[in-house]
């Protein structure tokens, strides 16, 4: 854990407070204490909202609980749907779910991967990829993306809406809706929605080829900075297949050291509170989780695309695996520790996905129309699975009646808390430490939170209208400077 | 002279003895309403069916069709009446269509539509209400009752029962049950007793239900409610009480 996470003493301090993060999911905002040498003290992101999802879904029933959770989020809703499906088919007593459901729940959940790792490669992280950090803030967004490379902007956005058609087909709209039902699915894919999705596949999966291609690129250009930006080293944390294939709805849990030894593996993840345990801290909403045998200091770990593509043995889509291969090369096989290498995961992710897609709508029990098992109520229900951002634990009981009386969510982004602390921890020292700040360097600290895809609140994102304002302060909170980023992408001084 | 009434401009003929709602509705001309089902007697207490009965307020579901009426009521003052009811009904409760399991098969929902209600207007009172889950294949969800006493009604004069009734007044109204405890599990309510059909809300639900009914295949994705009419209809084509 680095020393940055509390300064020794606030004696003289200025307070520089990034707030909002700007192209992450919701609001977080970052707290820095400089010296008068400009030297960075102290580093921390904060999550400033609070939801209490947990509370207020206690006494509901527990077949609402799918419909309800998702709402957590307008990114990433399917994954909470899943995970809290997952969890009410245990409730129900079901172990197995029919062939047909478990190909339309995976469809769906590819559907979404797609569509949201597509969100954050193209809208939300390709305008620091493309132009650098450092490049002019009013330029650095997705319309220049899309002015300057049209080819690129539209595929962004055709994977995007790609991704949410599979996900409309199955749930009968793109947000929101509903397909999960205790023990199964609600509605069998119609021939229309399956010929419709077929047709446009393999450009798709061409695009999706494409945008690997492109991260690659940008990363192995500059190899060395991408192999120091943010750099720590840490463990990982993904869900695993019985055969060691990258999985990301059902499997057992897979947990490495930094040098990718193993501290567990396929456990099943009805235990995980036997493994990870969460660290409350004083100045976060937000808690801190760690593997047990671990410890506190050295337990905390890395989900989503990093650790899913470190973790696993291979993945089962051809082109993908491929890609896998390569990347796993950066660090001569071993772990993959470069933050920003989570962009290149992530769009080999979105490659499989789309991959998956094909296999899935080729495979004839996807089509079926034997939805629902039953079996034998129980009283406690776990379910996990790979959201985009990373490893979501869902976790509910409930009483004789069927209202829940207990509900505990560990979601992704709350997993990579610690990492993306140190992580700016790490920029903060690099970059900004002993130096005058300005918007591009502040930048660097966003760079660097984003590359986790953070949803910080599990919120839909008004992309572009995200003012920003920075403000320092000394220590009586009398306002030295500030930095403010209207709408418009107009920068004023204060 | 003749069983006619004009409802915005269009003559309707009605049988004496018909309300004005009656005639509506064996016309097929679509008057909002929520406490109204005409297998039941009237009960006038949601006031959204207020028509204006040559230039008078009066409630369509109470009001006898007279020859020569001139009844306003798809007009802006009282679509806007309408609106207004709807959103205090919304905000008295605890509304969350977003997860409510009878979203899209649900006439409160289905008439904010189609009063175009767009925001809750006023403050949410955000009451503390409980579920009571004591039965083994109903569920009532205070939270979203409306107290249109449907089920009062259906109770008391199809099942023979009893099971539901009122206390309170004004604000304080609210549905009770009539067991020694107060609670669902010890009535002798079968789910298939009418007075579990014909909850206009989500407050009755059965069991296990949930989302079985997909989106787009729901009621009320098929077309607004002027076009589909009330999901609580006793019987297809029910137009009148008996
Ligand atoms: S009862 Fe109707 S209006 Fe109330 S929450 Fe449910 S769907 Fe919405």
């Amino acid at each position: 854990m680095s020393a940055l996470e509390t300064a020794v003493s606030k004696d003289g301090l200025k307070r520089v407070v990034i707030e909002p993060v700007t192209r992450v999911e919701g609001h977080g905002k970052v707290t820095l204490l400089v010296d008068e040498q400009h030297q960075i003290q102290q580093a921390r992101l904060h999550i400033v909202e609070f939801r209490g999802f947990e509370k207020f879904i206690q006494g509901r029933p527990y077949w609402e609980i799918p419909v309800l959770v998702q709402r957590l989020c307008g990114i990433c809703p399917v994954s909470h749907h899943l995970a809290a499906a997952k969890a009410v088919d245990q409730i129900v007593g079901v172990k197995q779910l029919t062939a047909t459901s478990n190909n339309l729940r995976r469809l769906m959940h590819f559907g979404q991967t797609l569509q949201s790792h597509a969100v954050h490669f193209f809208h939300l992280a390709s305008p620091d990829l493309l132009f650098g950090f450092n490049d002019d803030v009013s330029h650095r967004h997705i319309l220049s993306v899309i002015a300057e490379h049209p080819e690129i902007g539209m595929q962004g956005i055709q994977l995007r809406k790609y991704g949410q058609e599979v996900i409309k087909a199955i749930a009968g709209k793109r947000v929101h809706g509903n397909a999960a039902v205790p023990g199964g699915m609600n509605k069998a894919l119609s021939k229309e929605d399956h010929a419709f999705l077929l047709k446009d596949i393999d450009q798709i999966i061409a695009w999706s080829q494409g945008a690997v291609d492109l991260i690659k690129k940008v990363h192995l250009n500059n190899r060395q900075f991408h192999y120091d930006f943010a750099r720590i080293e840490t463990n990982m944390l993904s869900m695993i297949r019985e055969d060691g294939a990258l999985e990301l709805y059902h499997g057992g849990l897979r947990a490495r050291k930094p040098n990718g030894e193993t501290i567990f593996d396929h456990l099943d993840y009805c235990n995980y509170f036997n493994v990870i345990h969460e660290e409350v801290r004083p100045w976060s909403y937000m808690k801190f989780p760690f593997i047990v045998s671990e410890g506190t200091e050295k337990g905390w770990y890395r989900v989503g695309p990093l650790a899913r593509v470190n973790n696993c043995d291979f993945i089962s889509t051809p082109k993908a695996e491929q890609e896998r291969q390569i990347f796993k090369e950066l660090e001569q096989g071993k772990p993959v520790q470069s933050s920003l290498a989570y962009h290149w995961a992530r769009m080999i992710e979105a490659l499989h996905s789309a991959e998956s897609i094909k296999e899935l709508l080729l495979d004839e029990r996807t089509m079926g129309n034997d939805l629902v098992t039953t079996g034998e109520k129980q009283f406690e229900g776990i379910g996990v699975i790979e959201a985009p951002r990373g490893t979501l634990f869902h976790h509910y009981q409930i009483d004789d009646n069927d209202l829940i009386t207990k509900a505990n969510l560990i979601v992704s982004t709350t997993n990579n808390n610690q990492a993306m602390n140190e992580s700016i921890r790490q920029v903060a020292n690099q970059y900004l430490s002993g130096r005058e700040l300005t918007e591009g360097l502040l930048n660097h600290i966003e760079v660097a939170i984003r590359a986790y895809d953070p949803c910080l609140s599990c919120a839909t994102h008004a992309l572009g209208k995200m003012p920003l304002l920075v403000e320092i302060v000394d220590e009586q909170g009398e306002q030295l400077d500030s930095l403010y980023k209207n709408s418009q992408g107009d920068i004023s001084r204060a | 002279m003749e069983n006619i009434i004009t409802i915005d401009e269009q003559m309707i003929p009605f049988k004496t003895g018909q309300t004005i709602m009656d005639a509506a509705m064996e016309a097929g001309v679509y008057i909002p309403h929520l406490c109204h089902n005409p297998e039941f007697e009237p009960h006038g207490s949601c006031r959204v069916c207020v028509v204006k009965v040559n230039g008078r307020m009066m409630s369509s579901c109470t009001t006898k069709a007279t020859a020569g009426q001139k009844i306003e009521n798809n007009t802006p003052e009282l679509q806007e009446n309408r609106r207004c009811l709807t959103q205090m009904l919304f905000v008295e409760g605890n509304h969350v269509c977003p997860g409510c399991e009878k979203s899209g098969n649900c006439q409160l929902q289905a008439v904010a539509y189609y009063t175009e209600m767009l925001s809750p207007r006023f403050q949410h009172f955000y009451p503390y209400r409980e579920l009571d889950p004591t039965h083994p294949d109903v569920i009532i969800d205070f939270n979203r009752c409306i107290l249109c006493e449907l089920c009062v009604r259906a109770s008391r004069d199809i099942d023979q029962k009893n099971i539901f009734a009122m206390s309170g007044r004004g604000i304080k109204a609210h549905l009770i049950i009539n067991s020694p405890t107060g609670k669902l599990g010890d009535t002798d309510l079968n789910v298939n007793d009418k007075a579990v059909q014909v909850c206009p809300v989500g407050a009755i639900i059965k069991r296990k239900q949930g989302y079985m009914n997909p989106i787009g295949e729901r009621f009320y994705d098929q077309a607004p409610i002027d076009e589909m009419g009330d999901i609580a209809e006793p019987h297809a084509g029910a137009k009148h009480h008996d």
